[in-house]
């Protein structure tokens, strides 16, 4: 059985079938379902194994990034999600994705030991303009920390012309709140993903480029794994002879571990 | 509103600021601070602090007011909300807020998410402030003016903006307006054709005049409009299908005669004129027909439906558009590049039954940035930077929020674009091939779906075709602006399941002409019934004239079967897409019949409005003698301000080249675009080992699934334009090169031509666009590319306050898609390997006329243009794809702008390794010309190929009917070096000089 991917789509989501198109490919059964539908029914997410939160723009980004669709989610679904966790389904959102997560209250998440709160939590971390103002598309090597808990990203090896991961964003530049959580998240494992230290493209702190919480399941990043997942999709993958094009893609290799830990969760 | 009786109600107004105090910094003031230090003012700011203000007007109680700042609008972790207005932090303040009735998409999302967390029902604006630091109110006054607003769009405070009230319409009543004609002369005529903005001429008016005559009545006013809307240039491309009289006059040695016998549809006289029956079909059309009756079967449907669209595999067909928003560009360039991308996107999903869009295309003409500064800038022109910088931020905005890539462009700089710039924005779709075709039928509803009526862009399609002056920014401000791209997201990702759903039987976009067009062009053979008064509108009192020819963005009409409407608003709900009936094709006598309120407001037969345009014949001449060289015009670029006299070394020239903004790196732009949402890229615009090579064409996967390939790219040659001829063959030659680099099938390439002349109405222009047309049919023929589409704007021009007309150079963008077999196969132009050899293919002789060299120095070589050989060129293409095909090149470049030296150049620094050069040894033609000439000459039909020494046998026999040779060799140097002409610097100074001018 292929374990059901459940990809929100919203007004001004425009990352979904790249998203989509990588659950498939990793082994996983996605499916769409609006936003609207999913806050008239949000135990619609109990029928799924896998959740993805897409890139784009949702609400035109309107205040600030993600803002207007992490305030309807948080209100609405944050529970929903929060029992998926607990039902141990592996969470990913990239970009847009990752700035609604860390407004509605999922991402950094509770301190290891402790409890999701029942009310979504406040914002204790942030993604701000980038340094430079500006919107940027580029690829960036990227570092996978050695003590991550992020079940996406955990042992995951890569060639040096393929540890790389697309970005595209104007708002990504990742704060924290006090630099007692930063040592926190530093020590429990839950930066998931780093730009290398000499190609941060927004003025990150520490270079982080993505976290996860506690229990390793939710993923928030910048970069757009969802779009690394075949060699044609490289910046210079005409450079690369066949034999170095033979990995797994980084991106498709982050989504593979995601499927594979529901398989042996659920035992199918 | 009603809302606006209650007492209660009152504006509150929100600051939100980053917490600079605990070390927050602020992007948003930093990019400010730039952009004003950009202006080179004295008394230029040291700091800039930037904040956010909404206004919320609603019955609210102050708890309701905290809640609002700071659970919605302020992040907790990096910002503070402050209730009221702040004081002054610097020693001048300005805010900049939206005129009432501009577009501002994000107090429409902020409404909803108050809603959502109050339930109460509120009126949101918002608005921006800047508090600057060590500057004067005046200085401060004129950054606003010249950086921060448009006060087009916008109005400036120099205070902290807290209206007591919004301003809200007030109901409108009917009113039914004869405009009397029938008695007219022909001066007022005339008269009433310029005030009212109707654009009309003579001719036209008169027929008008003779219709109503005949009805016996006075036409109306929405009649009026409603004609002047459909007989726009922009709607009707009159110029284009007229008949025209060319002939030709001057000194035959100084220019090139065309053959004019047996061409179609062109009758030649015994004095050597020739009289051309529609232009449009005589040539570009002609050449697509005549192509398809000698075998190409791969051309779907051309110049009929909003976009032009060919076959893309068995089951699924590709289309392809490109327009232009110029003149609400150079009034207001954020919203007219976005409106115009924004267009240009519903195009593709008004095509056929819709096509899903995959990506986008931009290519700007504008004035060098360091041509003018505030004394030299015309009076009513915006400076060339700020139009460039917020075209892009406009195509970025949209583009990027629509989640389609911006995957190739180009920008061309020229001093006399400086009042009239031009913004070409193209779109490409995909479809399954059963849904190229839609029909309305007798009775279907007319749904209209998206955004709001408003009275945005009123005479938008008049406007287009009237050419600018100094006053235009004041006149026309309504015609401009701001578009909101979830609008049209929404719209299309509910389109798109309505049209899989089967739901509807036709679609069009409303574009220029707004509803009139629409429904004008989709009743064309059945008539329409429309009750204006059901389109849901932005604010009260709109006429029904407004509501018909409002071109409010975002806006899609469908013809719907009666019995599929309640599926179709389930579909539109789920999307929060407002749908509105406004009611049904078919009316006896094709009638099109035009009710408020159930009154008659309009009634006109179908066929006066489509058949009615009174047929002209135009005089065109070319005269040789007109046309002195370019390089004599005056020059300006950045890096380049001054003509230099003499011709530096290779060395000085090819840094100066690779320096002039036509050539040097659009990082700066492409970086800003999405250019990989959809993770469909296989060839981005920007290759190499670092990223930063120039790509000659992009690649996609427009199907999931399959390894089949569609390159897109485009050909620009304006610096030929003194022969639009020559400058159009080359720029079909430049785009089929492009697209053979990166591994396109040069028999499944498909083009576009898109035509922006100065006005028309003057002969000798016409003149020279019959040159690009005919061009465009030997081209299309020789090359065996069928033009699938195309779009014309010929009043490209700027008239300042003292009368100077200022012209743009004829300006013809050929854009084109081709397919690829195999994307694996794909090339880029980055040198791959030390070893392997540079060939040259196609005739080098040294001719430097119309290139940047000459542009630049005083290259001293006169003479004829240089031209492309029809039966070369194409021969040149085919064997560079059939080695490419065959897998025998490493990389592929075309050799264009700056020529073969910096073709070379970029192809080593792309690829971080050396080359030593010998371009002694290029294929001459047997003319031996010197190496300087020969290093920068732009002649046509030449590549440039990096081929392993192993493979070179091979290669030479794929090429043996095509000139080539071997002139350099790729090695581990890290330097550029050519013995011959002392040439020998480091690659990273040729990449640094070329990264340079535009790393804004």
């Amino acid at each position: 059985m292929k374990p059901n991917a459940l990809i929100i789509t919203a007004a001004g989501i425009n990352c979904d079938l790249e998203l989509a198109r990588a659950f498939e490919l990793a082994g996983a059964m996605p499916r769409f379902v609006h936003l609207s539908e999913l806050l008239a029914r949000p135990a619609l997410v109990d029928a799924f194994e896998l959740v993805g939160i897409p890139g784009g723009f949702s609400y035109g980004d309107a205040v600030a990034a993600g803002r207007i669709a992490a305030h309807l989610m948080r209100r609405t679904l944050y529970g929903a999600l929060v029992n998926a966790i607990q039902r141990g389904v592996p969470i990913i959102a990239p970009c847009n994705g990752f700035q609604i997560a860390v407004q509605m209250g999922l991402l950094p998440g509770p301190a290891p030991g402790d409890a999701w709160p029942n009310e979504p939590p406040a914002p204790t971390v942030a993604l701000g303009q980038n340094e430079s103002a500006r919107f940027r598309d580029d690829w960036r090597r990227i570092e996978i920390p050695a003590n991550t808990r992020c079940i996406w990203t955990q042992g995951i090896e890569a060639s040096d012309a393929g540890r790389m991961l697309p970005i595209a964003h104007g708002e990504g530049r990742f704060i924290v709140r006090s630099s007692e959580l930063l040592d926190e998240l530093r020590e429990s494992g839950r930066i998931a993903v780093r730009y290398a230290s000499d190609d941060n493209p927004n003025g990150s702190v520490d270079d982080i480029a993505g976290i996860c919480d506690s229990s390793g399941l939710v993923f928030g990043l910048m970069p757009h794994p969802e779009r690394f997942t075949r060699w044609t999709q490289h910046p210079s993958w005409t450079r690369l002879a066949e034999t170095e094009r033979g990995e797994e893609p980084l991106g498709l290799a982050m989504f593979r571990n995601a499927v594979e830990h529901v398989k042996v969760g659920v035992g199918c | 509103m009603s809302l606006a009786a209650a007492s209660a109600v009152a504006v509150h107004r929100i600051e939100v600021r980053p917490r600079s105090q605990h070390g927050v910094s602020d992007p948003r003031g930093a990019a400010a601070r730039r952009e004003a230090e950009s202006l080179g003012l004295p008394r230029a700011p040291k700091q800039i602090d930037a904040a956010s203000v909404y206004l919320i007007e609603g019955d609210l109680t102050p708890e309701q007011v905290r809640r609002i700042a700071e659970e919605l609008l302020a992040d907790p972790v990096t910002e503070e909300a402050l209730i009221g207005a702040s004081k002054p932090r610097g020693d001048a303040l300005i805010e900049v807020h939206p005129l009432p009735g501009v577009m501002d998409p994000d107090a429409d999302a902020v409404r909803l998410a108050i809603e959502a967390l109050l339930g109460v029902s509120v009126d949101v604006r918002t608005g921006r402030r800047y508090d600057l630091h060590g500057t004067d109110a005046g200085t401060a006054k004129t950054i606003a003016e010249r950086a921060l607003a448009n006060t087009v769009i916008h109005g400036i405070y120099d205070h902290a903006y807290h209206p007591s009230s919004f301003p809200h319409g007030a109901p409108y009543v009917l009113r039914i307006v004869d405009v009397p004609i029938r008695d007219l002369s022909d001066a007022a005529l005339e008269k009433l054709s310029r005030e009212a903005h109707l654009f009309l001429s003579l001719e036209e008016m008169q027929a008008i005049q003779a219709e109503y005559r005949m009805l016996g009545r006075e036409p109306r006013e929405i009649e009026l409009e409603t004609l002047a809307q459909t007989w726009s240039e922009h709607c009707v491309h009159k110029t284009l299908k007229a008949t025209i009289r060319y002939r030709e006059a001057g000194d035959a040695a100084h220019g090139l005669r065309l053959a004019m016998q047996g061409r179609p549809h062109h009758e030649v006289h015994e004095d050597g004129s020739v009289t051309i029956h529609n232009l449009l079909k005589a040539t570009v059309a002609a050449a697509t027909h005549e192509l398809i009756a000698d075998g190409i079967d791969w051309c779907l449907s051309v110049f009929v439906d909003n976009a032009g669209i060919i076959t893309f595999d068995e089951t699924n067909a590709v289309c392809f558009k490109v327009e232009t928003h110029n003149h609400p560009s150079a009034i207001e360039p954020y919203g007219g590049a976005a409106t115009g991308i924004g267009g240009c996107i519903r195009d593709i999903i008004g095509t056929g039954l819709a096509a899903k869009p995959i990506a986008a295309t931009d290519v700007f003409c504008v004035a060098p940035p360091d041509a003018f500064d505030a004394k030299t800038l015309p009076k009513g022109c915006l400076h060339p930077r700020r139009i460039l910088t917020q075209v892009v931020a406009g195509v970025r905005d949209y583009g990027n929020r629509m989640g389609i890539p911006t995957l190739n462009g180009a920008v061309w700089f020229h001093e006399d674009y400086v009042g009239n710039p031009l913004v070409y924005c193209g779109c490409i779709g995909v479809m399954p091939r059963e849904k190229i075709k839609g029909s309305p039928q007798r009775g279907d509803r007319i749904i209209a779906l998206g955004g709001r009526t408003g009275r945005d862009g009123i005479h938008g399609a008049t406007f287009s075709s009237a050419e600018l002056t100094d006053t235009h920014a004041d006149e026309f401000s309504h015609a401009v602006q701001i578009g909101n791209a979830v609008t049209e997201k929404k719209l299309l990702d509910a389109i798109l399941e309505a049209r899989d759903a089967d739901l509807y039987s036709a679609i069009t976009d409303c574009g220029a002409g707004g509803f009139s067009s629409a429904v004008g062009e989709m009743g064309e053979s059945l008539g329409a019934e429309v009750h204006l008064d059901r389109a849901p509108l932005k604010y009260m009192g709109l006429s029904p004239t407004e509501i018909w020819i409002s071109e409010a963005q975002e806006r899609m009409v469908l013809a719907v079967p009666g019995a599929n409407v309640t599926k179709l608003r389930a579909i539109c709900e789920k999307h929060d897409v407002e749908l509105c009936d406004l009611g049904h094709f078919g009316v006896d006598g094709a009638e099109l019949m035009l009710l408020y309120q159930g009154v008659e407001v309009g009634r006109m037969p179908m066929e006066f409005l489509h058949e009615g345009l009174p047929k002209t014949t135009r005089e065109a001449v070319w005269e040789t003698s007109r046309h002195p060289s370019v390089h004599k015009s005056k020059l300006s670029a950045i890096g380049a301000s001054a003509k230099q006299q003499s011709r530096p070394s290779v060395q000085d020239a090819l840094l100066a080249l690779l320096a002039h903004p036509n050539i040097a790196s659009k990082h700066w732009i492409i970086r800003q675009y999405d250019h990989e949402v959809q993770g469909n890229s296989v060839i981005k615009p920007l290759v190499g080992a670092r990223g930063d090579g120039p790509s000659d064409a992009a690649v996609i996967l427009p199907v999931e699934g399959s390894t089949r390939g569609l390159a897109i790219a485009n050909g620009l040659a304006t610096g030929l334009r003194e022969d639009p001829y020559i400058m159009t063959l080359a720029a079909i030659d430049e785009c089929v090169r492009n697209l053979v680099c990166v591994g396109a099938d040069p028999s499944r390439i498909a083009i576009l031509d898109n035509f922006c002349w100065p006005s028309c109405k003057d002969p000798r222009n016409l003149g020279s666009l019959v040159r690009a047309a005919e061009a465009c049919y030997d081209g299309a023929k020789a090359y065996r590319t069928p033009f699938i589409s195309g779009k014309d704007s010929l009043n490209n021009q700027f008239t300042t306050e003292s009368g100077r007309t200022i012209q743009i150079p004829p300006t013809l963008l050929i854009s084109g898609m081709g397919i690829v077999e195999d994307v694996r196969r794909c090339l880029t132009m980055d040198a791959k390997r030390a070893g392997n050899v540079l060939l040259a293919v196609g005739v080098t002789t040294g001719n430097t006329r119309g290139s940047h060299a000459e542009m630049v120095f005083s290259t001293g070589d006169g003479g004829i243009l240089p031209m492309v050989d029809l039966q070369a060129g194409p021969a040149s293409a085919r064997a560079v794809a059939s080695l490419i095909g065959q897998g025998l090149a490493a990389a592929a470049h075309d050799c264009s702008d700056g020529g073969v030296l910096v073709a070379a150049a970029e192809m080593a620094f792309a690829g971080g390794l050396g080359l030593s050069l010998e371009l002694e040894k290029l294929p001459d033609g047997g003319k031996s010309a010197n190496l300087w000439s020969r290093a920068f000459s732009e002649e046509p039909s030449r590549y440039l190929l990096e081929i392993s020494p192993n493979d070179l046998a091979r290669v030479s026999s794929v090429l043996s009917e095509v000139p080539h040779a071997v002139i350099g060799e790729f090695n581990d140097s890290m330097r550029l070096t050519m013995p011959a002409a002392e040439l020998d610097v480091s690659i990273e100074t040729l990449r640094a000089v070329w990264r340079g001018p535009l790393d804004w």
